[in-house]
């Protein structure tokens, strides 16, 4: 029999501390849909697409109702189109854009993720194409979003890549200047990508992966940093215990989530993407735990060990409570999207530096932090480099989703809207790194070895 | 399967009989009830089978919150899956 303090339990942690599924991603392989005409190509995908996930939405609000759990986003993720659109030029690869987007119409779904070449050890010459028309098909899209794999541990770090992608993010932030350069906001730069990620905008269906698969995102820092706050002043152990067991909690759910709409659909169940997701609303914040924990503010010497601890404590207790766990599993640090986040950087307390800090020991990277509009490609690729270069060394994914702000400055924000949230305009070193970005050619893969 | 139906707010008269009467109309059996008062605050917690439901569970869900809302009431209607998982190992 269930008790009464169990119940009240989970039902405070979804009325009030903010406990929500995150998403639910399918993923969908395109391999099917290739052609070498680009119109029959785009036909094939929309049917595939709007045929395999056409009870997609519908599934989710069920269940949503059948377990009284919010589930935020309904998304789908794609075969990267890179690779299924070998024959197609930049205007080809345009084209594919709205497809997509008029297949997330049809669904109802907010975002879908694919629009993505893995570049790491070389560019096809499909890769570069797609690369061209990213900048306009984010313009001229609001669901589709892009990701580029410039690095990995294996390969090394593909430096041409890097500066076509300063480039790409600059014009996409003129593309789409008259909406605070929003573009930027779907545009992902990865090290070591995951293919099962269901979080966008980094999201797309891998090689690896089946015809069909459900990923799921939970998320959960209101209910976190309110366990924190309950626990009072415990030591480390015992605080890493608290992290360790809402965890599993809140990962339980997403298996439960996870399991049903994969039976529901008659798709095979991924994997749990453990990350912890913020949101701006109050009470969502991945920085406020920081703070719960003992910081006075995020930005402050001691964050980076805090968010190690509490990335390592969630990993810990969310393993056990999923079968498969996959994704970027640990917690994300987006700016924008993060009411405490957003806070700090207001009161000068949280730098870029700090973050580039922090992405050392957590899942993402720099993400979507706005910088100011006239800041240099060859600064933005060092930011990509510095970041990717953490990854590589690390074994892990990191990323940068950052947003040149066309047009403002220091002091400025910029303002999204929904999950995207706002961002004030955090200063950057405006030294050049130009000629080391110019030299181009790969970074060698790092030595595994002599570890120091 | 059963439903774990929870209901908060300013007590009143026969809050109890309202809800038990809609569960009756639509098939759900009543398996066990916890309630307490504080003051004037009234919190019930409701436990019921719902195998021989006369209409989709999703439904079911919708009319006990409109009923709530009529009675100045919130009533959540949950899948017992979702207490489950979380608690138990």
């Amino acid at each position: 029999m269930l008790n009464t303090a169990d119940i009240l339990e989970t039902i405070n942690m979804i009325r009030e501390e903010n406990l929500d599924i995150r998403t639910i991603t399918m993923g969908i392989s395109l391999y099917d849909c290739v052609s070498d005409d680009p119109a029959r190509l785009c036909d094939r995908v929309y049917d595939k697409i709007t045929r395999t996930a056409e009870h997609l939405v519908e599934t989710g609000r069920d269940i949503e109702k059948q377990y009284g759990i919010p589930i935020v986003n309904k998304r789908v993720s794609i075969t990267p189109v890179s690779l299924i659109g070998g024959c197609l030029d930049a205007d080809g690869f345009l084209r594919l854009a709205h497809t997509l987007q008029r297949a997330a119409d049809t669904l109802g779904i907010n975002f879908i993720g694919g629009f993505s070449a893995l570049v790491h050890k070389g560019m096809t010459r499909a890769s570069s194409a797609l690369i061209d028309a990213i900048p306009q098909a984010l313009a001229e899209t609001q669901c589709v979003c892009s990701s580029v794999n410039v690095a990995t541990t294996k390969a090394g770090i593909n430096m041409d890549a890097i500066r076509r992608m300063g480039s790409a993010i600059k014009q996409a932030a003129y593309l789409t200047r008259d909406n605070n350069s929003i573009g930027c906001a779907k545009l992902v730069v990865f090290a070591n990508v995951p293919e099962d990620n269901p979080f966008m905008a980094g999201a797309f269906h891998g090689v690896g992966e089946p015809e069909t698969v459900i990923n799921v995102g939970v998320s959960g820092p209101g209910v976190v940093a309110s366990a924190i706050r309950r626990a009072g002043d415990c030591d480390l152990s015992q605080l890493a215990d608290v992290i360790k067991k809402t965890a599993f909690k809140i990962t339980r759910v997403g298996q439960l989530v996870a399991s049903e709409a994969a039976a529901r659909l008659g798709v095979p169940f991924g994997i749990i993407d453990l990350s912890l997701a913020p949101t701006p609303a109050i009470g969502d914040s991945v920085a406020r735990i920081l703070e719960e924990m003992g910081l006075e503010v995020t930005g402050a010497h001691g964050t980076t060990a805090c968010l190690a601890m509490l990335n390592d404590a969630v990993k810990k207790g969310g393993v056990m409570a999923s079968s498969h766990v996959g994704g970027l599993s640990g917690a994300f640090i987006p700016v924008s999207e993060d009411e405490g986040m957003i806070a700090a950087v207001r009161s000068g307390d949280l730098s870029i530096e700090k973050l580039e800090a922090m992405t050392a020991v957590c899942s993402v990277g720099l993400d979507m932090i706005a910088v100011p509009g006239d800041t240099t490609e060859e600064v933005i690729c060092g930011i990509i480099a510095d970041e990717i270069s953490i990854g590589v060394a690390n074994t892990k994914t990191t990323a940068v989703r950052v947003i040149p702000a066309y047009g403002l400055g220091v002091g400025d924000e910029v303002s999204f809207g929904g999950l995207l949230g706002s961002a004030p305009i955090m200063p950057v070193r405006t030294a050049s790194p130009a000629r080391f970005i110019h030299r181009g050619g790969r970074v060698p893969a790092p030595i595994h070895s002599l570890k120091n | 399967m059963k439903a774990v139906i929870t209901v908060t707010g300013r007590d009143n008269i026969g809050i109890i009989a309202r809800v038990s009467t809609e569960c009756s109309n639509y098939g759900a059996n009543i398996l066990d009830i916890s309630q307490s008062v504080m003051r004037e605050y009234f919190a019930m917690i409701m436990l019921a089978d719902i195998d021989a439901l006369t209409i989709p569970f999703s439904d079911f869900v919708d009319r006990l919150a409109a009923l709530g809302r009529e009675n100045g009431l919130e009533i959540h209607t949950m899948h017992e899956d979702i207490f489950n998982t979380m608690h138990r190992i």
